[in-house]
């Protein structure tokens, strides 16, 4: 079965089982997201992929399409609200773009820059996450964490590690890995894994190659994350 | 840790368990309630006992608040911080046991003996101040008891021996109906659904038009046939006993005194979609009701209720299990429930699909309120069109209230459904009313002008609690505790509420500590829509309730502490320089900074 939805006032045709933001994706559409990822299913954590139906915000990642629904997404008051979410990301972790490895290549400071984060907005919660350096190929800066459990996702489902694990509840969660002692070195992690590349933010670092690429060269140094995210669908 | 050997008990727990790996949450629970607590290499044995992740123990372990992967006192006591209990003096007699004992709140004692602090509503709010010591309920708190209870800690009394009336926990049913004045034999319902059949009994519940009583308000009649219709054999009946909501206390009751209704509406349940097993998800808070709901169900066993061929029917078999919480408001969640039976954190889910079709391990599910599920019983005995005939055309039947706060006989009131607000404050002997909140922290907070409404799903609908506030209640300080009750008991898993309520919080606790602006109502208006919005379950989205209508209808109470009617920094930048005039050794007046002057400039 397939049929057509209007997403922002255009007709977008899909299959029957696709999701809108996949449909729209495949229809040339990019909709803001960070917890999902084309080889995992929906995850629905991050919210950024809001869009409007109806009336109605839901997530487009997980809402499966259907005939006639009308979409909103790129409008000044769905951008406000996913401009807000980001804001509430920046200010829940401890995020220091200019010092970062992955500036230039994060998804959540390119998704800053293209929704036109201009600034912090709300008071900065500061918490105390302590870096993880313990293990020879990789670092852990939990300081970036944004819960989108794709390292978790990829450890479990395609490396079949379980390495990583979430913990605590509320703003007190957090990630852990699989280890008596809490370290990354005590696990059976290895830089080659699925999860040590799938990080879209900071967190999960290869070590000795942080600038081997200069800022300015960088993945979404030159181009907008809605551009450079289509073109890799490609 | 001899007595304790970790890999020995973790052996004995999971084997108990059958080494299920569905049954993490309820090995997590005995293994603690072995060892105390549950310390890393006790996580790790488990972990290997069931073969799962260590991480993945930990994950669960660190989810609930009744879990303690760190060292807690051989006594633990958690004062109920509902706004009832707080109204009732609970912050002082806090105070007064953590002097008594010598222990700070939240700290463990030097000696490991002791600790106190508070933990979300105890479901008590009738006969509060209210405490759990090691997941005990002790009621009526005053000076008298925390004196005796300090004394007991002290003197290392096991709590067995300690005196039985602390423990007392009182039905307090003010006005009975249908519901609370039915008197029938366990089975007899049983009997009349079975002899209408399958079909027919449906039938009866589609005429009765019964509404979920857990909040929602969904049809009952429609979410059985869509569980009955779904492919798979395997169909599982859940009575939602999480009750976390503040000021509901009625599924306690009917589970202290009205359980063979409760388990009978189940097994009607089952009966209408041909499920084979029934779980009960009992929140840890209401732990002390085990033992009697064990009790109950073995003498439905033993009376043909429950097992293979009930009430001699061929191929009606079905049994239930109980499983426990262990304090975690947002597994009242239909789907998050499910996650915790299946030994998980309790995360809601994407939803589709729905329980209905894929609900626990997957399979077809009816999620009900034990409120839901014993008016059932009322439909099959009288049948569905006489259970139409009370309440109003939409919210057919009786509900039940837990009332609490400002009256003079707090408890249990069933009504049909349509009564007033006034009417109930009449009744519970309330006067000089300036607020009620129905449906607890999630639901609305009506002022006076709105008291002539109605309590039915097309007025103001209601899970059940029922909190009144008199004219000398500050209504900013009832929603700055719900708000920190969402914070707390928000599951983390999406952004909007998990930031979101740690914001809100944030900004309640500035006002209240007087440095509130103009700009703060307006962010806090802000973030209470973006959480209404776009919030994964009804826990974000209902978050802002409290503080949405207070603001609305009692805005003074929040402008009162307003410093500065445009901004007003959450820190003092005078006070921030203190340690730099220490280290120069200045204080000159150079060295200070007039935040007042500049900001009245
Ligand atoms: C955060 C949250 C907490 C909830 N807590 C409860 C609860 O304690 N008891 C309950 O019956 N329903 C609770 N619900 C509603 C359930 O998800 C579900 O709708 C209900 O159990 C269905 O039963 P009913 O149709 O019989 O009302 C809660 C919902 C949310 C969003
Ligand atoms: S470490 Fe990275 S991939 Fe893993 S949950 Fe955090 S942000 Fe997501
Ligand atoms: S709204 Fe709150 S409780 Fe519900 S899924 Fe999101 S974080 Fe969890
Ligand atoms: S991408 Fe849909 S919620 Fe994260």
């Amino acid at each position: 079965m397939s049929g057509t939805f209007l997403f922002d006032g255009q007709p977008v045709p899909f299959t029957d089982g696709q999701t809108i933001l996949q449909a729209a994706r495949a229809a040339g559409h990019y909709i803001a997201h960070l917890c999902w990822h084309p080889d995992f299913p929906p995850h629905g954590s991050c919210k950024l992929c809001i869009v409007k139906v109806a009336g109605r915000h839901v997530s487009s990642c997980a809402m499966p399409a259907k005939e006639g629904m009308e979409v909103e997404s790129n409008t000044p008051e769905i951008n406000g609200e996913r401009r807000a979410l980001l804001q509430m990301l920046f200010v829940e972790g401890n995020h220091f773009c200019p010092s970062c490895e992955k500036s230039g290549n994060c998804q959540l400071q390119a998704l800053a820059y293209d929704l036109e984060m201009l600034t912090p907005r709300f008071n900065h919660f500061f918490p105390d996450r302590p870096v993880d350096a313990s293990h020879p190929e990789v670092l852990l800066d939990f300081n970036r964490c944004i819960f989108c459990e794709l390292c978790v996702r990829a450890s479990r489902d395609v490396d079949g590690k379980n390495v990583f694990a979430l913990t605590g509840r509320g703003i007190h969660k957090h990630l852990v890995v699989n280890a008596e002692s809490g370290r990354l070195a005590d696990t059976d992690f290895s830089a080659a894994d699925l999860a040590a590349n799938i990080c879209p933010v900071g967190v999960i670092l290869k070590k000795r190659v942080g600038f081997a690429q200069p800022i300015g060269a960088r993945k979404y140094d030159a181009q907008p994350i809605h551009v450079v995210a289509m073109q890799e669908d490609k | 840790m001899s007595q304790h050997d970790p890999v020995r008990v973790a052996e004995d727990v999971c084997l108990r368990h059958r080494r299920d790996r569905t049954r993490l949450l309820q090995v997590l629970i005995d293994a603690q309630e072995r060892v105390g607590w549950l310390p890393p290499p006790l996580l790790t044995a488990i972990a290997a006992q069931l073969d799962l992740p260590r991480a993945r123990v930990e994950g669960v372990a660190g989810f609930y608040s009744f879990l303690y992967p760190r060292p807690v006192g051989r006594y633990r006591v958690l004062f109920s911080d509902n706004i009832t209990d707080r109204m009732l003096g609970a912050p002082a007699l806090m105070e007064a046991l953590c002097g008594k004992l010598r222990v700070e709140p939240g700290k463990l004692s030097e000696d490991g003996l002791v600790s106190v602090a508070t933990t979300s509503c105890t479901g008590m709010c009738d006969q509060g101040p209210a405490l759990l010591v090691n997941g005990r309920p002790l009621t009526r708190l005053d000076h008298a008891r925390i004196d005796q209870i300090a004394e007991l800690i002290r003197r290392k009394q096991p709590l067995d021996a300690w005196p039985a009336e602390l423990f007392q926990v009182d039905d307090n049913i003010r006005r009975r109906d249908a519901l609370l004045g039915l008197s029938q034999q366990p089975g007899e319902a049983l009997a009349a659904a079975i002899a209408r059949g399958r079909d027919g009994w449906l039938e009866q519940m589609h005429l009765a038009k019964l509404r979920g009583r857990g909040g929602a308000g969904f049809t009952t009649a429609v979410k059985w046939m869509a569980c009955r219709d779904a492919a798979g054999a395997d169909k599982v009946v859940v009575c939602n006993a999480d009750e976390g909501e503040p000021g509901t206390f009625k599924d306690r009751v009917l589970l202290a005194s009205f359980a063979d209704l409760v388990f009978e509406g189940m097994t009607l349940a089952a009966w209408a979609v041909g499920a084979r097993q029934g779980l009960l998800y009992l929140r840890g808070e209401y732990r002390y009701l085990l033992d009697g709901l064990r009790t109950t169900l073995a003498r439905r066993r033993a009376a043909g209720l429950l097992g293979q061929g009930i009430l001699g029917e061929a191929g009606f078999d079905f049994d239930i299990d109980i499983h426990l919480g262990a304090g975690a408001y947002v597994c009242g969640e239909e789907s998050a429930l499910l996650e915790s039976l299946e030994g998980k954190r309790g995360t809601p889910r994407i939803r589709p699909p729905f329980p209905v079709t894929h609900g626990y391990l997957g399979r077809p599910t009816v999620v009900n309120n034990v409120e839901t599920l014993a008016k059932t019983t009322l439909i099959a005995l009288a049948g569905g069109t006489a259970f139409a005939a009370t309440g109003t055309a939409q919210s057919t039947g009786t509900k039940l209230l837990s009332i609490s706060g400002d009256c003079a006989r707090p408890g249990i009131y069933e009504y049909p459904f349509g009564v007033s607000v006034d009417r109930v404050l009449e009744d519970c002997g309330a006067s000089d009313v300036q607020a009620v909140q129905v449906g607890g922290a999630s639901g609305v907070t009506l002022a006076g002008y709105e008291f002539h409404r109605r309590i039915a799903f097309e007025d103001v609908p209601t899970a059940g609690a029922f909190m009144v506030f008199d004219s000398s209640r500050d209504m900013f300080e009832v929603a700055r505790n719900f708000v920190h009750f969402f914070a707390h008991e928000s599951c983390g898993f999406c952004t909007p509420c998990r930031v979101g309520t740690a914001l809100l919080e944030g900004y309640m606790d500035k006002l209240a500590a007087g440095h509130g602006a103009k700009m703060d109502l307006a962010d806090i208006e802000w973030i209470g829509r973006l959480l209404k919005n776009a919030s994964h379950c009804g826990l974000g989205a209902s978050a802002p309730n409290p503080v949405a209508d207070t603001l609305l209808k009692f805005r003074p109470a929040y402008e009162r502490r307003l410093k500065n009617l445009d901004f007003e920094p959450a820190f003092d930048l005078d006070a921030a320089l203190a340690p730099a005039r220490r280290i120069t050794g200045r204080d000159d007046p150079g060295a200070h900074l007039d935040t007042a002057q500049e900001t009245s400039q």
